[in-house]
Order: structure tokens, then sequence, then C-alpha cells
């Protein structure tokens, strides 16, 4: 076994390596869990778009080897808590969920580049379906904090399948939903909303994650109406630092396709640049 | 204190914890002060511009990792344009892994590398991923030979050559370094391995195959530095699976006079700082004021030429 001694925050250095306790962990949306953690305040230097890397516990089932990606739902720096929002899906996950309150749990971060706001942008708008939503919860807590107004539209299967919105309005957002089971999440009525916001001036950054249709209609939207935007990607990850080159992804810049690692250019890029998968 | 001086030829490390290539860049400094190592080990750099593989690059396995990353690399120019002066604040020695696909490329791209601020070359013969025909330079005898005397014509700096487990010669390849004037082995690189998603039946990287690393490799990677050592008497630095102190003394007591750790940093990026740290303390508990003292003290009865030659369980 490795010592534990060294895993003190720094405060020189931004990337911590350190042990949180577990506040709370219960069912959010169907399939999904909110895990929330007590954590040094040094490692809660965050920015939203930012992600841990989670060593899910070995327990009797399974041994996940490799760490886990996993974006940032809420962090409060005052409070010293991190949270996330997951949807069980493999055996790392299938590891983290069977964790109690009071348990350990070994995170690193806060990792990578968060997404920008323009210094000009008064109105953000934010689209996103699933688990995308909780990646940019954190966005919610930013505007409310600089004093922007943010639109949330969460998509989903139906109205009982929407994710955070509740959240999102704590954060002072306005949450538009849109579901499939009413027809209001189709790709031409997403197209009208929000080009409507766009022609009302009232979308000036547009975010998006964890959806390549969504990805395909921001890109439309944003390149027609001159409005910037940016998109979180996932890849998988073995060291989320930077060191190991596994989880690039294409990107187009300058007539060209290049290669970019999600952990250390990412996981926010610039939608125009950002590739269908 | 335990004195964690080692030494590895004509250099001198403060302690022998460093990091393997590839599993390592400056991006570490964000996690720890770069200074507590023994040495630094960039990732494998080519003289061309190079894309890696397609991607899944890496899956994981019980007890360790796949990798076939396939050594993207933005060229020798950039390297030295950009890393190089990068690397100038810090003081622990730098040691720059290179490849190359051929004999006269491997020896170009050495002799642009006698500069100062690059303390010595780590010659990665034995990547699994990119050799034409899948055969990489220490497979064999005779091909380590050739490539590691035509580097050794190129730079008198410490001259380091990584040998491959995908091997059944580990003694002659071992032997055949030594004999072209190497100065020292890192025993050893990644051992070519597949895993496959049962339920897609797809392999699950996308090169297909790739190097095995982590816990699950180290007795492989124990047994070849043992045998080197066994078999040559330039220094011998262990790398494979490490991730405890009790891993880093098995080396050691195999006679390893320094380790690289890889694949337990993405585990653990303070893995390092801890295994240095942890090293002190089982050297004290162990009643050793030195590390050298600690290096090849390993009680196995002194055998002969067996264990060295030894290519199949007994």
């Amino acid at each position: 076994m490795l010592s534990p001694a060294q895993l003190e925050p720094s405060k020189e250095r931004s990337i911590h390596e350190v042990v949180g306790t577990v506040v709370t962990h219960r069912d959010a949306a169907s399939g999904y869990r909110l895990l929330e953690l007590d954590v040094p305040q040094e490692a809660l230097d965050c920015r939203p778009g930012q992600f841990f890397h989670i060593l899910c516990p070995v327990d009797g089932q399974s041994q996940p080897f490799l760490r886990r990606p996993m974006s940032i739902f809420g962090y409060d720096r005052d409070a010293g808590r991190l949270s996330f929002l997951y949807k069980v899906s493999g055996i790392g996950t299938a590891a983290l969920s069977g964790l109690d309150e009071g348990d350990r749990l070994n995170v690193v971060g806060p990792l990578g580049n968060g997404f920008t706001i323009p210094q000009n942008a008064r109105h953000l708008v934010l689209v996103a379906r699933g688990v995308g939503l909780a990646t940019l919860a954190p966005l919610a807590q930013e505007a409310r904090r600089l004093g922007l107004g943010l639109k949330a539209i969460c998509s989903a299967r139906s109205p009982e399948h929407l994710m955070s919105i509740d959240h999102f309005r704590a954060l002072g957002a306005e949450v538009i939903p849109v579901t499939d089971s009413e027809g209001t999440s189709d790709p031409e009525q997403l197209r009208s909303l929000l080009d409507g916001l766009a022609e009302a001036d009232e979308m000036d950054m547009i975010y998006t994650c964890g959806s390549n249709r969504l990805l395909k209609l921001c890109q439309q939207v944003g390149r027609d109406a001159g409005i910037p935007g940016e998109i979180a990607l996932e890849q998988q990850m073995a060291c989320a630092i930077g060191m190991c080159q596994c989880c690039v992804r294409p990107f187009r810049r300058g007539g060209a396709v290049v290669q970019e690692r999600v952990c250390r250019e990412g996981p926010v890029f610039d939608i125009q640049e950002a590739m269908e998968w | 204190m335990v004195d964690l001086t080692t030494r590895i030829g004509a250099l001198t490390l403060q302690n022998p914890i460093m990091p393997a290539s590839g599993t390592f860049s400056r991006d570490m400094a964000e996690v720890f002060e770069l200074d507590m190592l023994g040495a630094l080990v960039t990732k494998t750099i080519t003289a061309e511009v190079r894309g890696g593989n397609p991607t899944p690059r890496v899956c994981e396995v019980d007890g360790g990792m796949l990798n076939s990353i396939g050594i993207p690399s933005k060229g020798l120019g950039a390297f030295l344009a950009n890393e190089l002066p990068a690397y100038a604040p810090y003081r622990a020695p730098l040691i720059v892994s290179v490849s190359a696909p051929s004999i006269d490329g491997f020896a170009e791209i050495v002799s642009q590398l006698n500069l100062p601020g690059i303390a010595g070359i780590e010659a990665n013969i034995s990547c699994p991923n990119i050799e034409e025909d899948g055969k990489a330079f220490a497979m064999r005898p005779d091909t380590t030979a050739r490539v590691v005397e035509a580097l050794r014509r190129e730079t008198d700096l410490p001259l380091w050559v990584k040998l491959t487990p995908n091997t059944g010669e580990t003694v002659e390849v071992a032997q055949a370094a030594e004999a072209a004037r190497a100065d020292a082995l890192v025993v050893a690189n990644t051992i070519l391995s597949m895993a496959v998603d049962a339920r897609t039946r797809r392999p699950k990287l996308g090169n297909l195959m790739g190097g095995l690393s982590g816990p699950a490799f180290k007795p492989i990677a124990l047994r070849m530095a043992y045998q080197s050592v066994r078999s040559v008497d330039i220094p011998v630095i262990g790398c494979g699976g490490i991730s405890t102190v009790e891993d880093v003394a098995e080396f050691l007591v195999v006679g390893a006079c320094a380790v690289q750790v890889g694949t337990a940093s993405f585990i653990n990026p303070t893995a390092m700082p801890r295994l240095r740290d942890d090293l002190q303390g089982f050297l004290a508990e162990e009643g050793y004021a030195s590390v050298s003292d600690f290096i090849g003290s390993i009680r196995d009865g002194a055998p002969g030429d067996a264990v060295r030659f030894m290519e199949a369980a007994p």
C-alpha cells in the first residue's frame, strides 16, 4: 500500500490528489446518483466545466483499475463541498454507487480547462440532455455569481425524465423544458427556439454537452447568428493530467484536422471546432 | 536520514525514483515539485511528426492496463524549440527518450541531442507498436547490437537502452546492449497483450493489441531485471508495475540501482513523491543507512548460470 502521507493538498499547485468523505449519496433522476463529498478547500478552486478523476472503490464484486473522469456537478469552496451527478453504466460507476455516507473517496482535480464566459456577455444559453446537463450545471452557479442571465434548455424523453431542472431553477436559471413525448425536443423545434433567442438578442454564448444532435444544431445556430459557443466533450482517459496521450479527439482547425487531448486542451472546446462522433 | 543517492554509471541521482517514459510530462509540475525526482524522463520523441494510433488507446484489465498510444510526437524540432528550454529550470537530470523506425534514423536523432540540458539518452528500442513488421530491435541480440553500436558512435552522453519483454532472449539481448557499450539497461517496456469485449466481440484497443503495464506485469519485469543484473556488469534500472514501496524494494533487492514508475502515477499522481518518502521509511525500518547497501542484497543462494538463461518456468 502507498502511504497516505502526502495527500495534504499543496497551496502552490493547481491539481490535488485528496481523500474526500461522502456526505450525501442518493438516487437523483431515474438511473442517476448524486454524490456529495466533503473535501479540503484547496482542491475546490474550480471553474465550471472542469472535472475530477475518481478512484472508484474496489469491492468484492469488481476491481476497476483506472480512475474515472467525472465532470463537476457543483462545488462550494467555503463549505468544502464537491458534488457529482452520474449514471451507473459500468464497473467503475457500479462500484462507486455502493459508497455510503462517511466512506472515503480519493479524487484528483480540478482538471482541464473550463467554460469561458465572454466579458461582454449578458445572456448565456445552455442546451443539453441527460447527464450532459450535470456538466453544464456549474455554469448556472457562475452566471448567478456574475449577475448574468442564463437560460437552460433541458431536454428529455418525457417530463418525468427531466433532470436537474429544480437545481437550475434554484441557481436562478430560467429553465425551458423540452421533451420527446410532448414533441418539443426535435431539431426543428429547438432550432426555432434558439433562433428566436438569437433574434431577441438573448443569446450571447451557447453551451452544450453530450449529444451529437445538439452539437450539430448549436454549430448551425451559432454559425448563422454569429454567436460563439462551447462544448464539453468526453473521452476515455488514463492519467487525465496530459501525460499519456490516450484521450485525444479530432478537431477542425485552420482547414486541417488536429488531435487534441480532452483532459488538457479540453474538456471544453470551441463548438465550431468540435467534430461529431 | 537514509542516504537515497544512487549511481547509474557517470550519473548520480538524489534518489532512485524516476518516471517511466510515456507516463510523464511537465504537466506533472501541477501536482508536485518535479525536483524531488531522481531524474526526469521524457515521452519518446521521434524525428518526424507522428499522429499516434486510433482510439481507444487504453483499456483496463485486472490489475493493470493495456495501451497502444503509438508514440504521437510533435517531432524533434518542436522538442528542441519548446520542451528542452522548458526543462531548464529543473535540477533533476533530464533523460530524453528517443525512437526511430531505422538504425540510421535512430543515429540521426541521437546525433542532434548532444546538447546542454540533456543528461542522458534512453533508447526506446523496445516499443512494440511501431517497428516495421511488428518486430522491435530489442527482440533480438543482433539488431540490438547494431542499433546500440550506431547510437554509441553518435553520443558520449549516458546511453540507457530500454529492453522489451517481447523476447525469449532476455539475457542475450542484455549482453548485446552491454557489448555495444550501452551505459545502462532499463528493464522493461510493456508486454504485448490483447483484450476483447465479450459482448460486442470487438478488440478493446483501436490498434487491436497493445502493451500491458501495471501490477499484473510486475513479476515479469522483476524476473527480467534479475536476469539482466545477473548477466551484465552495467547498471540496471527496474521498470514494470511498480506501485508500492515493497515493489520498489523488490527491484532494488534483485540489483536494480533505480526504478521507473509509470502506470502507478495514473492511479495516484502523487505516487512518486510518496514512494520516495516511503522508501526512506522502509530502509530505516530495515536498518539500512543507504540505499546502495540495500541494492543487490537478494538472498537467492547465489545460483549459477542456470538462472541467467532460464527462459521457461522449471
